[in-house]
């Protein structure tokens, strides 16, 4: 289905001018998958407390409905106080990592390339190594673990992006790709050189590296969100010129775009969202390359439709991938990132296999 | 007033003079085609008339200096043909051409009906609507070339660049092409700025021949004043025979 289709009064025969249902169908499934997902994530858990039940009380704490929750105190505290703020997490985390994933993967034009590129990752698992490490107990009472690794996170991509930039980095991407894989080897080995030194946080350094939604109620919540809406508003306002990147940067130009200009600010918002997710879930591999990508199998390479789709499904994915890590092997949690992994690979693996076009 | 006005334009890249103080006047909706061996700074001046590269002198479009207007502002008033264009293999033919719009269509905001009228239109002039929903990479090479022009066409600017833009094609989708280009010029005034190493469709499409040679402007005028046998012998080395006259010339190879 090309854009013309949407033109009003299209005449038929030559382009086929489906719906507007048919049109939007691939952002409503995924809005579907998402609430799906969502219900699951309230609904899964050991307290028993039915999807009825969990619809009821969300109706309840709608005004002038006059629904009433059948569920007991405990229960409304377990789904609200605990269940809720994790899904919510989840999909704020989840959707943010496939949306920065895509915006990366449009601004450089280069498919491989994930939310981490530019050493957001290595470090915010600096800045958090070093919190565990020297922090002591301020860890717990003040933030100090999000906010180290928000800090090391920007940190690692302004000095990625000063080295690509003096390098040469504004005419050429690849300049910028290779300064970030230079930082990310320099940060890495600081920050395993810490742990080593401080043998007695390796466990706590570890269980963060490989990612988890976090437990603090809506605290963390409220923490990311503004980073996140923030985000995701402009790089979903970018999802058009993306796609005009794609014919390069010297022929976008002649179109009238400013390529520097776009591709930096989306670089830049993408990375305080991730950063911002990172901070507060650790390092959760895979749903930056994974959502863009199958979004793409599934309905076409355009951004204007990937990107908005990768917030949806990325956000589902990661709730979906949460369940799982707290009911495996229940009463214990896996790290998420081993599930995001575990379960994504095979299913890419698949989606790979079935649509047998990728490029 | 010219379409588009050098002046004393010389572009300097990697140290080496690429296009060294070249002045010339082209007329809204004249054809012009640039000639010259390779390395003779065709490219390098459309590239720089396109705004891409810095120039001294000076190179105005309907009056204004070029490194003065706003990308947007040059992509409204002209369009670029490139040597090369980079095809996304998964785009569709109609979201290709649409690009076109670009400048035409606010940062943030979506394309609305002019953008999809202008569209159509193109993709209508150069016989693509049945090839609307194909993507990039199911297209021969002819077809591709079209989506290419068509893309260019959409711009809606009124000055037309073309760097060499059948260096790929064979003799028929090459004609094909010109004729395309000659047709559009008949729906309005489009100035074209043409880059080519056919000489011999040169003379026969546009109205005056540019001669560059290493980066001078070293004859121009009518195809028969400037394909001739000894301003090609001097330039690029070619021994030539050039039969016909005015418009309809041919330059045929001699071998030595």
């Amino acid at each position: 289905m090309s854009v013309l289709s949407r033109e009003p009064g299209a005449r038929g025969g030559l382009i086929e001018a489906p719906s507007a249902l048919r049109a939007k169908l691939p952002l409503l499934s995924a809005l579907a998958f998402l609430l799906v997902a969502m219900l699951v994530g309230l609904f899964v858990g050991p307290a028993d407390i039915g999807p009825g039940a969990i619809v009821r009380s969300a109706l309840s704490h709608v005004p002038l409905l006059h629904v009433h929750s059948n569920l007991s105190a405990t229960d409304s505290a377990i789904l609200w106080q605990l269940r809720a703020p994790r899904v919510v997490l989840g999909l704020l985390v989840g959707g943010m990592l496939a949306l920065a994933g895509g915006s990366y993967q449009g601004a450089f034009r280069n498919p491989l390339v994930d939310p981490y590129l530019l050493g957001v990752a290595a470090g915010a698992g600096l800045g958090a190594t070093l919190a565990i490490a020297y922090g002591g107990g301020a860890v717990d009472s003040f933030d100090l673990l999000p906010l180290a690794a928000f800090a090391g996170a920007g940190l690692a991509v302004v000095l990625a992006w000063l080295l690509g930039t003096s390098a040469g980095g504004s005419r050429s991407p690849a300049t910028l790709v290779l300064a970030g894989v230079t930082v990310v080897a320099f940060l890495t080995a600081i920050q395993t050189f810490v742990q080593q030194q401080h043998a007695q946080s390796l466990q706590e350094v570890y269980s963060w590296i490989l990612g988890r939604l976090g437990t603090a109620g809506w605290h963390d919540v409220a923490l990311v969100t503004p980073y996140i809406a923030v985000s995701c508003i402009v790089l979903l306002m970018h999802r058009r010129l993306l796609d005009v990147l794609a014919v390069g940067d010297e022929e976008a130009t002649t179109l009238g775009m400013n390529v520097r200009r776009a591709r930096m600010t989306v670089v830049v918002f993408a990375t305080i969202g991730t950063a911002a997710a990172v901070a507060v879930s650790g390092l959760i591999g895979f749903v930056g390359i994974i959502v863009p990508h199958a979004v793409r199998l599934a309905i076409g390479s355009s951004y204007r439709v990937v990107l908005p789709m990768s917030l949806l499904c990325g956000g589902g994915f990661l709730v979906l991938a949460d369940v799982l890590a707290r009911t495996v092997i229940s009463p214990a949690e896996l790290p998420i990132g081993v599930v995001t992994a575990f379960f994504g690979a095979p299913f890419f693996a698949v989606v790979l296999r079935t649509s047998g076009s990728f490029r | 007033m010219s379409a588009i006005a050098l002046k004393g334009l010389s572009v300097t890249l990697g140290g080496a003079d690429v296009v060294v103080s070249v002045s010339a006047e082209v007329a809204a909706g004249e054809w012009i085609a640039l000639i010259g061996p390779n390395g003779a700074g065709k490219s390098t001046l459309l590239r720089a008339a396109a705004g891409l590269i810095p120039y001294r002198g000076s190179l105005r479009l309907g009056g204004d200096e070029v490194s003065r207007l706003g990308r947007g502002e040059l992509a409204r008033r002209l369009a670029l043909v490139p040597q090369a264009p980079l095809l996304p293999p998964e785009m569709r033919v109609a979201d290709y051409v649409l690009l076109g719009r670009t400048a035409h269509i606010g940062i943030f905001s979506n394309e609305g009906r002019t953008d999809l009228s202008a569209t159509r239109r193109a993709l209508e002039r150069l016989d693509l609507l049945d090839l609307a929903d194909r993507r990039l990479q199911t297209l021969s090479g002819g077809e591709q070339q079209r989506a290419v022009l068509a893309r260019a066409l959409a711009q809606d600017a009124p000055v037309l660049l073309l760097d060499e833009p059948t260096t790929s094609l064979d003799i028929g989708r090459q004609q094909q092409v010109f004729e395309l280009v000659a047709q559009l010029r008949e729906h309005g005034a489009l100035t074209v700025l043409c880059a080519m190493h056919d000489l011999t469709l040169a003379a026969q499409y546009a109205d005056r021949l540019l001669l560059l040679s290493c980066g001078h402007l070293v004859a121009a005028g009518p195809p028969a004043e400037i394909a001739t046998e000894e301003l090609i012998a001097a330039h690029y080395g070619a021994s030539v025979r050039v039969v016909g006259a005015g418009n309809d010339l041919a330059v045929i190879p001699v071998r030595l």
